[in-house]
């Protein structure tokens, strides 16, 4: 089953004819990712070719949908512009299909345009915001799957673990911990680091939680915030698969941004020692170093029975 | 990106945001003649850094280390005293609760006129991680540390959430107003005031605006006394005039240099300087050389696309740290292919004549041509597997316990 994203799932580009859109498409479609086509404003009527195949370019979210009945978008869009492509995508999936996934990978978007974006997307329930500043979401197949992302495909394996982290390369990380312990993934999603940004922990651990497919869970947080505390929280009343977690952070000091806009401590708070002892207050088994998080899910597998 | 006190009133003020008059003064001599013009007998002289708790800081001669004075805002009710504290001020060191035993050099002061106060209020607007929101707080208890009063009173603290899709409303404005037990033409100043400061915060851009304290004076007028204004650092492109706002002197040079090529960077006080692609994983690997026993020198993201010449700008600026006794690159490669790190790092070693220990931690795209090349190479390269053993490694090389 997976979490929000089929095996199959069909996906536009948004930016598909810009530099990074191109090369991030063809990724995709090399890793087997159901693309359909692509956006570009201006553009439409093109194509765009990707592993040595045409795609064709809309000019706008509204005909791209209703021409594939995609069932999610992904943006590579540059900051000045990726709030909107935000919204057009889900008003686009919202006024046609009533749902859709949209997944924005571009970083350095300003923090009021996200909270309209936000908003608006909040406004329309059916459509799902990941990212952004983020490498995306993985449904890994039997034979390829669906990357919706920047990340690197060939490390993936389907399997039953599902992963939920605010970092890019540090969720590469913790799956190639899973696969050191000969575990694949369910679903692998990168929420972001910024300040204000679309799904949360929570969302991730309430769909894993109701995923048949995965049967235990790899939370990875960082500095800044709350969000790990209320989703620790959380966790302890509602899940009841075994969670494996690491908090990013615990040398950085005090006021200083580190890389991500929403990894800074601030007022003392949002600190990894707070948010590791919320972690471990919920029974959610932590590793302090993420080359053990393999270890330490391997013991929670054993506990819960499934090793 | 965070701005002057006086740079935030002339914002405030341009905003339509009463603040009291005021000059900004680089000299003793500026801060005289501002005095004249000002025409008000009690001045304030303001310190200016970026950094909080200016009033209760403390100032040294910055070579001798020798003190000069408690407070680095003073009032002044003469010229005398305005000379006097100004020349206190200007050139030395300014030690608060948060600018670190370092202290920062002030070179900029504001003279600023003197108020009646009737009560002092504290204002702030942010952004809210949590709502997604702009959200306005608000406490009678203006002029003291607001996460003190956060803590032991937070009934004391009022808060609004703005819906993006509304704006600031008016009720919002007057039920807020009346929470800091504002009535008449106060509460009707502070609905204006208020109107204005929102308007600014998003046209601007703002990451946060603090007033502490905002104050009403005998006429019943809301105004600005102080003003902590930062930046939204991703709006940059559409804010032009940010670059002339920008102090440089108020930032770390290798900082600024490493963000020039698109690198981020941070200085620690540790020993093993760090080189990782991702914030996370840089957060991660710094927090791992902690746990086996060394301590980093700097976090450092070359972020997703790195290339050769990326690499090389990140190592020297690593080495420009003179306690770095050895360095840990940790690449997991995505986006970035592990042969042309691979390759940058010999590049650099080469360039720079490496002397100190590294070791190298592949993993992700092309990583056996990349341990290939390094394996390869004449240099004295530590490969590690994975982070715990390239920590362990470094840890060991530089003499310390793993």
């Amino acid at each position: 089953m997976a979490i929000w994203i089929e095996e199959d799932a069909k996906v536009l580009v948004q930016g598909i004819t810009g530099k990074q859109g191109h090369f991030h498409a063809d990724k995709m479609v090399e890793y087997g990712t159901n693309i359909v086509g692509g956006c570009t404003p201006g553009k439409g009527g093109q194509t765009v070719e990707l592993q040595g195949k045409d795609y064709p370019v809309w000019d706008s979210m509204r005909e791209a949908i209703a021409a594939t009945d995609a069932d999610a978008t992904v943006i590579y869009v540059p900051p000045p512009f990726a709030g909107e492509a935000i919204m057009e995508a889900a008003e686009a999936f919202d006024a046609v299909k009533g749902e859709g996934v949209v997944v924005c990978i571009t970083e350095g978007i300003p923090t009021l345009d996200m909270v309209k974006a936000v908003s608006y997307v909040y406004n329309r329930p059916g459509v799902r915001l990941i990212g952004p500043n983020c490498p995306g979401i993985i449904t890994p197949g039997e034979n390829g799957g669906a990357k919706i992302g920047i990340m690197p495909g060939h490390i993936h394996a389907k399997g039953r673990i599902g992963i939920v982290s605010k970092s890019g390369t540090l969720t590469y990380e913790a799956v190639a911990q899973t696969m050191s312990i000969d575990e694949g993934q369910s679903t692998c999603i990168g929420i972001g680091g910024d300040p204000v940004n679309g799904t949360g922990f929570i969302e991730c651990l309430a769909a894993f939680e109701a995923d048949e497919q995965t049967e235990a869970i790899v939370m990875i947080g960082e500095i800044g915030g709350n969000a790990e505390q209320e989703a620790a929280a959380w966790a302890a009343e509602n899940v009841t698969k075994p969670i494996v977690g690491f908090v990013a952070g615990a040398t950085a000091p005090p006021g200083k941004r580190m890389g991500h806009a929403g990894a800074i401590i601030s007022g003392g708070k949002g600190t990894a020692e707070e948010k590791f002892a919320a972690f471990e207050a919920a029974g959610i088994a932590c590793a302090k170093d993420p080359s053990e998080l393999g270890a330490v899910l391997l013991e929670s597998l054993k506990k819960a029975g499934l090793r | 990106m965070n701005i002057h006190e006086y740079q935030g009133k002339a914002l405030l003020k341009a905003n339509g945001v009463p603040v009291l008059e005021g000059v900004h003064c680089t000299s003793v001599e500026q801060a005289l003649a501002a005095y004249d013009r000002l025409g008000s007998k009690v001045v304030a002289v303001k310190s200016q850094i970026h950094a909080g708790g200016r009033g209760k800081g403390t100032l040294y001669n910055p070579e001798t280390k020798e003190h000069v004075m408690d407070g680095g805002v003073k009032i002044a009710f003469s010229k005398d005293e305005v000379e006097k504290y100004s020349s206190h001020i200007l050139g030395n060191l300014l030690v608060t609760i948060q600018t670190g035993d370092e202290g920062k050099v002030v070179n900029n002061l504001y003279i600023e006129s003197g108020c009646e106060i009737e009560h002092e209020y504290y204002l702030a607007l942010l952004v809210d991680r949590d709502n997604k929101s702009v959200l306005i707080m608000a406490s009678t208890e203006g002029g003291m540390d607001i996460e003190d009063v956060a803590h032991n009173t937070p009934e004391l603290i009022h808060k609004i959430s703005v819906d993006p899709n509304s704006g600031l409303l008016g009720f919002q404005k007057r039920d807020l107003g009346m929470a800091l037990g504002l009535s008449g033409a106060a509460l009707k100043s502070f609905f204006k005031m208020l109107g204005k400061m929102y308007e600014m915060f998003v046209s601007n851009d703002c990451a946060m605006v603090e007033i502490n304290p905002l104050v009403k004076n005998k006429n019943d007028e809301i105004i600005a006394l102080d003003a902590k204004v930062s930046f939204d650092e991703n709006a940059e492109f559409r804010h032009k005039n940010w670059d002339e706002l920008r102090d440089l002197s108020e930032e770390e040079d290798v900082e600024i240099r490493a963000k020039e090529t698109g690198l981020s960077y941070v200085k620690l006080d540790g020993n093993i300087g760090c080189l990782v692609n991702g914030a996370g994983l840089a957060m991660a690997t710094m927090d791992v050389i902690k746990l086996y026993g060394g301590e980093p020198a700097n976090f450092l993201d070359v972020g997703g696309g790195a290339n050769e010449e990326q690499v090389k700008t990140a190592f020297s600026i690593i080495l420009e740290d003179p306690n770095v006794k050895g360095i840990l690159v940790n690449i997991f490669g995505g986006i970035m292919r592990c042969d042309i790190i691979a390759r940058g790092v010999i590049a650099a070693t080469e360039a720079l004549s490496l002397d100190v220990p590294l070791v190298v931690r592949l993993a992700g795209t092309n990583v056996d041509e990349g341990k290939a090349i390094l394996a390869a190479s004449t240099l004295n390269i530590h490969p590690a597997d994975d982070l715990a053993e390239g920590a362990k490694k470094i840890v060991s090389l530089i003499g310390g316990e793993a």
